[in-house]
């Protein structure tokens, strides 16, 4: 089975220590996904692995085999913005812009888990469904590091993109 | 990293008899053995890949639950019966890591996850007895605001970090374990080990066994749960120490209670001291607190971390006062 990347069949690696991301930066030029810390905790490399956000840095290339990849690069067709990127650029969601691959599609997929109804850490009670609050949603994005300090734009973004007020 | 050689197992059984090679590994959402891989920590030379085997999550016929090994962490934390029936177990994954990695990771991963210790991680730089028995262990005496003061030894202070084996061990979950000579089940609590002198022993499970499932006996005491961490930042950090609790209280008297503690101790803590010390007492603050104080009565502290044992256990009783309340 082939590894499925923004709707493209691509081989897995022969060499089972390639990373999910080094597959997408190296082999595919898809460089739209960051390499910050390579450990899991900056939340740079985030993609959608069947929907959801993961870590590609923590990902060997190997076992996504057959699974559906998501990257920064297929939000959006050619020449035009996905909402949430749109926001970003409303908002000053951006200094450096390093970061904001990996906090545009967290934000993507934060917003999935919240139409379902997932909880979260600083959901007051965990059978209601969460609101779009600052707090909420500062509270999902913690795994998406900003070093310039635009976070107060960055979840303004994100909160309005989730409240579809954009 | 060194290579390795790479199969996905699509059955236990299949899973085991991979996994049997002495330095063969099971890999799950691999947030930790991927990273230990990369620093040189972890060597295998064959992972097993287990995360197509068993996610449901399904009522037991007693009325608990049985846990897939390979469901991922944020699926537990958002199942409703988790929700309704173990709401501290739901509490503590999501007080865990962040979103993307609560989604990697699986529930066999967060148990057999290795300590965050600094000097554990500093492969050239510091000597520790779980990377390499004998060589002396660099926390003592070094760095360990967040080492263990419970169940320590002179060889090795390292904490577990897991925050979902905290509620699992209050709640007394069993563990499914399979190895290419039969299955078994052990008590979650009977999993993880004390270091002693040997504290790259970290748990009970033989060579090549593999966890395909957590159950959770049904525990009506458990619908009124809470989990708290206190950690130095408010999100995507280990705790300082965090609690589990659960607590029935009848006419002001404490009838049932479960309580175990993180970031403490080499392994996931159940507070016996303190739950044997509560059954029939008045259920008031005080009477938690010393409960509590109790239990960390044996606590060795280290240079950094004093403020363990009495954060402890005033996190405790902070706990037990708020059940308390709302069953008042």
């Amino acid at each position: 089975m082939p590894i499925i990347i923004n709707g493209h069949d691509v081989a897995a690696p022969a060499d089972p220590r390639v990373s999910l991301l080094d597959l997408l930066r190296e082999r595919l030029d898809l460089t739209g996904t960051k390499k910050g810390c390579n450990q899991g905790a900056c939340g740079a490399c985030t993609v959608l692995i069947d929907g959801q956000r993961k870590l590609s840095c923590l990902s060997l290339a190997v076992q996504c085999d057959g699974h559906d990849i998501t990257t920064i690069e297929a939000i959006s067709e050619v020449d035009s913005l996905h909402p949430l990127q749109a926001a970003f650029i409303e908002t000053d969601g951006f200094q450096c812009g390093y970061c904001t691959p990996g906090q545009i599609m967290s934000g993507i997929a934060l917003r999935g888990e919240m139409q379902r109804g997932a909880p979260s850490h600083v959901t007051p009670r965990l059978e209601d469904v969460p609101e779009a609050s600052n707090e909420e949603i500062r509270e999902r994005m913690s795994g998406n590091i900003c070093r310039c300090g635009a976070n107060n734009g960055i979840i303004e973004a994100i909160s309005s993109y989730v409240r579809g007020t954009l | 990293m060194e290579l390795f050689t790479y199969e996905r197992a699509h059955n236990p059984e299949a899973a085991v008899i991979a996994g049997a090679p002495s330095r063969a590994k099971f890999l799950g959402g691999g947030t930790n053995l991927v990273d230990l891989m990369r620093e040189g920590i972890e060597r295998p030379s064959a992972l097993v890949d287990v995360t197509g085997l068993s996610q449901t999550i399904v009522e037991t016929a007693e009325g608990g639950l049985l846990i897939g090994a390979a469901a991922s962490n944020a699926a537990v934390a958002e199942h409703r019966l988790v929700r309704n029936r173990y709401p501290a177990l739901s509490r503590a994954i999501l007080a865990g890591a962040s979103a993307q990695i609560r989604n990697m990771a699986t529930v066999g991963g967060n148990i057999l996850q290795r300590t965050r210790c600094r000097y554990f991680y500093d492969v050239n730089g510091a000597r520790c007895n779980k990377r390499d028995p004998g060589q002396g262990c660099d926390a003592i005496g070094g760095f360990n605001r967040y080492h263990a003061v419970l169940g320590t030894s002179s060889h090795c202070i390292a904490t577990h970090p897991s925050d979902m084996c905290i509620p699992l061990v209050a709640f007394d979950a069993i563990v499914h374990l399979a190895a290419n000579g039969g299955s078994r089940s052990i008590k979650l609590a009977e999993l993880h080990r004390d270091p002693g002198d040997t504290p790259q022993i970290e748990t009970a499970l033989d060579p090549g066994e593999l966890i395909t499932a957590i159950e959770l006996p049904p525990l009506a005491l458990a619908r009124r749960s809470a989990y708290r961490k206190v950690r130095d930042r408010a999100s995507y950090a280990f705790a300082l120490i965090s609690v589990a609790a659960a607590l029935h209280v009848d006419d002001n008297r404490v009838t049932d209670v479960r309580l175990a503690l993180g970031g403490v101790a080499h392994k996931p803590w159940r507070a016996l001291i303190a739950e044997r010390a509560l059954v029939g007492q008045p259920a008031t603050y005080d009477t938690f607190l010393a409960a509590a104080r109790a239990e960390l009565r044996a606590a060795q502290t280290q240079r950094d971390n004093a403020f363990k044992p009495e954060l402890a256990a005033r996190t405790i009783a902070a706990v037990l006062r708020t059940l308390a309340e709302e069953q008042a």
